[in-house]
């Protein structure tokens, strides 16, 4: 039963996408209500990525200059060990999970109350492709501006770090300086880039399948609005481990 | 005119709708009623092409729209406007965005056509002046006009009204139902409306299909409908008490 109901799942996912993806009918209402989702989802969620980000970078400065405290072990690899934790899975991965919650939640209720204020009915009566009107800008909208929050994501979670040993001493700046500069490849921002792209759209359909889907009520809406979150949170780790197994080997 | 042929529709085991037929015609408005659960909204949506039926056919001035592809079910829909229960406006948009959507989408005209015509579809409704407003900033009555003018904004052949008076009150009703079926006859649309409401049955019933237990019980005329003998019917129009006193000044020869 439980695997009936996953394969049909998955059936009605694909079919929406495919729905999803063909071209606007009218390329110029597309281009406004993208401008539109990249606002919303995109520019709202600035705020939340620079307070997490510069804090978390500075939490992991302050947990890694306290638990490398070997005689052995250069004070420079904390600057090089928090680059790579912030470039390689922070901004990324743990950055793109939060952004499940705040984006998500919302993709999957706007959408759903739509579905049960038959205002989804209304579009597919006026010959409307709902899915390619609701959907395709805010997928667009998300998997392009994604790549934004995750570089200004990395840069503030590097400058938590540069604060945190600036004002505390912890480490020397001098040391972390050198350390963020050591041994970087650039390959590790494009691959962090394309991962996050990657989990935009996941965010963005999945979040968006549960609220087209959504039956009933406003419970049901904050129902679909949950599971979009934890189905998204999922696919994301999920695909972090197939991504960094396949762009990194 | 719509023609509905042997529509059978069930969702699992339940059969909703069982061998309706039915024929809604051409500058008329044509009621749908029946008790709440007795498929009329089912009936609806299979007619508009929401669903599809299990079999049967659904007939738009001869096209059968459950034969139809996508595409071609697509370009039927800009014929066909529809008033929903709850008014279904776009909550983000303002009631002229509303109305001036679908023409931005399928009109073709030219900007300053459709603001023309979409400031001719609220003149209409008498809601002008509440153009700038947004959905939640208006009453139900004034949602179910922005909704009515949404619907005839591309000058459907076919209307359908889905309870357009559930949540209203009396008066703001009668000025729904002579709205619709004004613009009805000025149109000359197929106007098909799902109500339980027995003002507005009384009021605008040109043509009335009793629907019972997924099955036709009755059909005909308002005048017809005080007259006759069908149980089913009597039980549910007479159920108020408005309606038993006119029916027993009908029988005594007092309405004249």
């Amino acid at each position: 039963m439980v695997l009936a109901n996953f394969f049909e799942d998955v059936g009605k996912y694909v079919l929406m996408m495919r729905k999803v993806m063909t071209f606007p009918q009218r390329w110029k209402m597309f281009f406004r209500q993208y401008m539109d989702e990249v606002q919303k989802l995109g520019l709202d969620s600035i705020w939340i990525v620079i307070i997490i980000s510069f804090f978390i970078g500075a939490v992991i400065v302050v947990q890694i200059a306290l638990n490398m405290n070997n005689a052995f072990l250069p004070r420079y690899t904390v600057g090089f060990v928090s680059r790579e934790i912030v470039v390689l899975e922070f901004s990324s991965s743990i950055m793109s999970l939060i952004l499940a919650g705040k984006v998500g939640s919302n993709i999957a209720s706007e959408i759903g109350t739509m579905r049960v204020t038959e205002q989804i009915d209304a579009l597919e009566l006026m010959g409307v492709n709902s899915a390619n009107y609701l959907v395709l800008p805010k997928l667009v909208g998300l998997m392009t501006f994604i790549p934004v929050l995750v570089v200004l994501s990395m840069v503030l979670g590097i400058f938590g770090g540069y604060f945190v040993c600036h004002f505390t001493h912890i480490v020397a700046v001098a040391d972390f300086e050198y350390g963020i500069q050591s041994f970087f490849k650039p390959f590790y921002v494009w691959y962090s880039i394309s991962k996050s792209i990657c989990f935009g759209g996941i965010i963005a359909s999945v979040s968006a399948f549960f609220g087209y889907y959504a039956e009933g009520g406003s419970l049901e809406v904050g129902k679909a609005s949950t599971n979009a979150v934890v189905m998204s949170s999922i696919l994301i780790l999920i695909s972090d481990l197939v991504l960094t197994n396949l762009m990194m080997q | 005119m719509i023609e509905a042929k042997h529509i059978i529709k069930s969702f699992g085991e339940r059969t909703i709708l069982d061998d309706i037929n039915a024929v809604f015609e051409a500058g008329k408005t044509n009621l749908i009623i029946g008790r709440s659960g007795s498929g009329k909204t089912v009936l609806l949506k299979n007619l508009v092409g929401l669903y599809r039926p299990d079999s049967g056919e659904i007939l738009y001035n001869g096209r059968d729209i459950t034969k139809m592809r996508i595409g071609e079910v697509k370009v039927l829909r800009q014929e066909v406007g529809m008033l929903f229960q709850g008014s279904a406006l776009f909550d983000s948009m303002t009631v002229f965005e509303n109305v001036f959507f679908p023409l931005q989408m399928f009109s073709g005209m030219s900007r300053k056509e459709m603001v023309k015509r979409t400031e001719f579809c609220l003149e209409r409704v008498q809601l002008k002046d509440a153009g700038h407003r947004y959905p939640s900033e208006i009453s139900g009555g004034m949602m179910k006009r922005a909704a009515i003018a949404r619907a005839i904004s591309l000058n459907p052949k076919y209307l359908f009204c889905d309870e357009p008076n559930s949540g209203l009150d009396p008066q703001t009703s009668i000025v729904i139902d002579e709205l619709i079926h004004d613009i009805t006859v000025e149109y000359d649309m197929t106007t098909v409306i799902n109500t339980h409401d027995m003002n507005s049955v009384m009021n605008i019933g040109d043509k009335i299909i009793f629907i019972s237990q997924g099955k036709k019980g009755w059909e005909g005329n308002k005048n017809e409908l005080m007259k006759s003998e069908n149980q089913e019917l009597n039980d549910f129009i007479f159920a108020s008490d408005l309606f038993k006193k006119v029916k027993k000044a009908e029988n005594l020869n007092l309405l004249k």
